[in-house]
């Protein structure tokens, strides 16, 4: 076949068309092979055993579907004379972003700050859940900023962070269980532990490098999760612990009562009030985070950290303890990470163990990547698409009239959320945001690209 | 002492499932040098299709003989989740060749997550039990202890995994030990730049590596599914850490290392589960792991990694 065509010169186009097609007749064999056993049948319990569900319906559109949108693509994307997407990318190149992203991030934080009020303005019918998402979406920023100073600045690769947020949560949850500590008592206490923890896991893995160490990390993640599921006369295990106590404003409570927020200052008593003084408590964490991460960036453990993300051995050869930066690094983004542990506790209410599990880790991690090692503003871009475009989901219920009634938006949430995962990694392997401020400077400030800085490779 | 024999036995057939899927990730580390996250559930996925092919040929065709429905079952199962595993190369790994360590992880952890999810949405969440198929075996022993009467047992189905896994793995030995495909292997793994000069096709080899890493992962996956009877779509998670930490233990690169680390894990968790707590076996695979890596990071049978300035 291959031979013929070429022995014979055909016009161009025709050709085009023929290998185009042959294409996507592969692309469509490949989706009949993989799909055959998961599309076409379905198993399912029935009182006599399994039973067997044929689906060739849906299996046969799922090969066509395949076959139209890989010809679509060969025709008019992949072999056009004049590629679509070259012409894009020449305009998103052709402008200069570097001015655009100090302020891109004034405008984001302006609008932070109002949030609340915009969301309570503009869509007074859907304003909790809308304030509630921001809520979401900022304890991932605030995680991602976390977890930036671990595997971005130290270069450290750690897939076990959500155990700072488990031990962070846990510590909060049984202070309050035990001793009747409030949230704002709890706080610096719960940052204390989590750092505490993240010493006791950075001294044992100081050796470890890359691959290694991020496979002892997430090993370290699940042991906390599985003592706290089954350490029961503790941590209640599965069960997990409930009647965690809201945050208060100096003693004020969000509660109906005379005593409460709203009564004291006159006010009409709405629920609302608790998710905005939520959703300002998570944002001043972040906020801090954020800034402690930027100052300790030109102090000396900050330029250490990059040091040895850049080059372990040189730092040792001029004389960096590297112990005690690893394990400054671990401690501190442990410590933040148990802050928005807590915060979540407080938030929810009611923690277990199921909300510990190693794809929170995952989660986090992605979003520190895909935004970009290293960038702080990438962090909140890369939350607010992963984590707000998955929640946004929810709102799709009009897809049911098309997919019929059982179609549940729902259910494609963590599909979509691993798919978009896998396609901004291989669009952009360095992360939406590939450029860097370096700290230190010889003579002029510049950007740099991301692929001239070492980045979680472990040495 | 029979209790002990007995936990052996339960041992090494686990371990013996572990060991296959320890391959998948020892030989793609050892080619690429990243962690095939995603090979966990690449298992999983050949557990369903062993299922489903099981039930098509036992309920819609009616074969009764079931030595032969296993062996097609066995047959099919491969083939399939061989070409899982290849698609998973070429869509989420070799676009990211050559781009830096963290990027392929990501893609990883990210197929990791659509494979689960692929699987949850189109054969439903509940777990699918099969009721055991093969039943009986050969008593070894027979003692007392204070419990009362103990019988060592070695069953059919633990024989059949054990006899198939040695063969296996005696196949996999010569395939990479004596044939061309075995040399090309082995040539990227020691200099991927070198071997394509010489002529080897690397992209080929490295998707031939996933190939074969699936289809030995679809055995243990019929083998997980014979042997346990229940699957659902999250098992390939923890088999896959424990797997990985088989690879590591074993000195990962190491392909009877990875067998080795294999047999280890599956004893640890047996034994810890029969003589302490059952609850906390999860927990002592992996402190083993740590504990491997902190003293002997090369892990048993590895070979040393030189740092050069």
């Amino acid at each position: 076949m291959a031979t013929s065509t070429s022995s014979l010169p055909a016009p161009a186009r025709s050709s085009s068309l023929a290998d185009s097609l042959r294409d996507a007749g592969t692309a469509a064999l490949l989706v009949l092979v993989l799909g055959f056993f998961f599309l076409g049948v379905r198993t399912d319990i029935a009182p006599g055993g399994l039973t067997l569900t044929f689906r060739w319906g849906l299996l046969i559109s799922a090969v066509a579907v395949v076959f139209a949108g890989r010809l679509a693509l060969n025709l008019f994307v992949f072999k056009a004379k004049q590629p679509v997407t070259g012409r894009m990318a020449g305009i998103l190149e052709g402008t200069d972003l570097s001015g655009l992203g100090k302020w891109l991030s004034r405008i984001l934080l302006a609008f932070a700050i109002v949030l609340p009020f915009f969301f309570t303005v503009f869509f007074p019918d859907r304003d909790r859940q809308y304030i509630d998402l921001a809520i979401l979406i900022m304890t991932y920023i605030m995680l991602g900023w976390g977890l930036n100073i671990v595997v971005g600045l130290a270069g450290l690769l750690d897939l076990g962070y959500v155990a700072f947020y488990a031990v962070g949560a846990y510590s909060f949850a049984l202070l309050a269980q035990n001793f009747g500590f409030g949230f704002w008592m709890a706080l610096p206490l719960a940052g204390l532990l989590a750092a505490f923890w993240g010493v006791i896991l950075g001294f044992p893995v100081l050796r470890l490098r890359g691959d290694y160490l991020a496979i002892v990390t997430l090993a370290f993640g699940e042991i906390v999760r599985i003592v706290l599921l089954n350490w029961y006369q503790f941590t209640g295990g599965p069960d997990g612990i409930s009647g965690i106590p809201r945050p208060t404003l100096l003693g004020l409570e969000f509660s109906r009562g005379d005593d409460g927020f709203a009564a004291f200052f006159g006010l009409q008593y709405d629920s609302i009030h608790r998710y905005i003084y939520l959703y300002y408590i998570i944002f001043i964490l972040a906020i801090i985070t954020n800034v402690v991460t930027m100052r300790l960036r030109r102090l000396p453990i900050g330029r250490a950290w990059e040091a040895l993300r850049e080059d372990e051995i040189a730092c040792r050869s001029l004389g960096i303890n590297t112990t005690n930066t690893k394990l400054t690094a671990f401690a501190i983004g442990a410590m933040f990470g148990g802050f928005a542990g807590s915060f979540f506790a407080t938030r929810q209410g009611f923690i277990s163990p199921e909300s510990f599990t190693f794809l929170e880790s995952a989660i986090i991690l992605a979003i520190v990547v895909l935004g970009g090692l290293g960038s702080q503003i990438g962090v909140v871009i890369a939350s607010v698409v992963m984590i707000g475009g998955i929640e946004m989901l929810r709102n799709l219920g009009f897809l049911s009239q098309i997919f019929g009634p059982g179609f549940d938006p729902t259910q494609y949430r963590m599909l979509i959320f691993g798919l978009a995962m896998v396609m901004i990694m291989v669009w952009k392997p360095r992360g939406l945001i590939s450029t860097r401020e370096p700290t230190v400077v010889l003579k002029e400030k510049k950007r740099i690209g991301a692929d001239m800085v070492a980045q979680g490779e472990g040495h | 002492m029979e209790y002990f024999i007995q936990q052996l036995i339960n041992g090494l057939t686990l371990g013996s499932i572990y060991g296959l899927i320890a391959i998948g990730y020892t030989m793609v580390y050892g080619i690429i040098g990243m962690i095939n996250f995603a090979h966990g559930d690449i298992f999983m996925i050949g557990a369903f299709i062993a299922l489903a092919v099981f039930l098509i040929l036992t309920s819609v065709f009616g074969f009764a003989f079931l030595p032969l429905v296993l062996l097609i079952v066995l047959i099919v199962a491969m083939l399939f989740t061989s070409a899982w595993g290849w698609t998973v190369e070429r869509l989420a790994y070799r676009p990211l060749r050559g781009s830096f360590r963290l990027a392929p992880l990501i893609t990883a952890i990210g197929m990791s997550i659509v494979l689960q999810n692929f699987v949850q949405v189109t054969q439903g969440a509940r777990v699918k039990p099969l009721p055991p198929q093969i039943q009986g075996g050969v008593t070894l022993m027979e003692g007392m202890n204070e419990n009362g009467p103990i019988v060592v047992q070695l069953s059919y189905m633990q024989m059949i995994i054990i006899l198939s896994t040695v063969v296996l793995m005696a196949g996999f030995t010569l395939l990479i030990s004596r044939t061309a495909l075995g040399r090309a292997q082995r040539a990227c793994e020691q200099d991927r730049k070198m071997a394509a000069l010489l002529g080897v096709n690397v992209d080929r080899t490295i998707s031939l590596t996933f190939v074969m890493g699936a289809a030995l992962a679809a055995v243990a996956g019929l083998m997980f599914l014979l042997l346990y009877g229940v699957i659902d779509f999250y098992i390939g998670f923890l088999a896959g850490v424990k797997a990985f930490t088989a690879a590591v233990l074993g000195g990962i690169g190491s392909l009877p290392g990875a067998m080795l680390g294999g047999l280890l894990i599956g004893l640890i968790e047996v034994f810890w589960s029969g003589y302490f707590t059952v609850e906390y076996k999860d927990v002592a695979a992996f402190s083993i792991l740590a504990i491997v890596l902190i003293f002997l990071p090369s892990g048993l049978l590895g070979k040393p990694e030189v740092e050069k300035v």
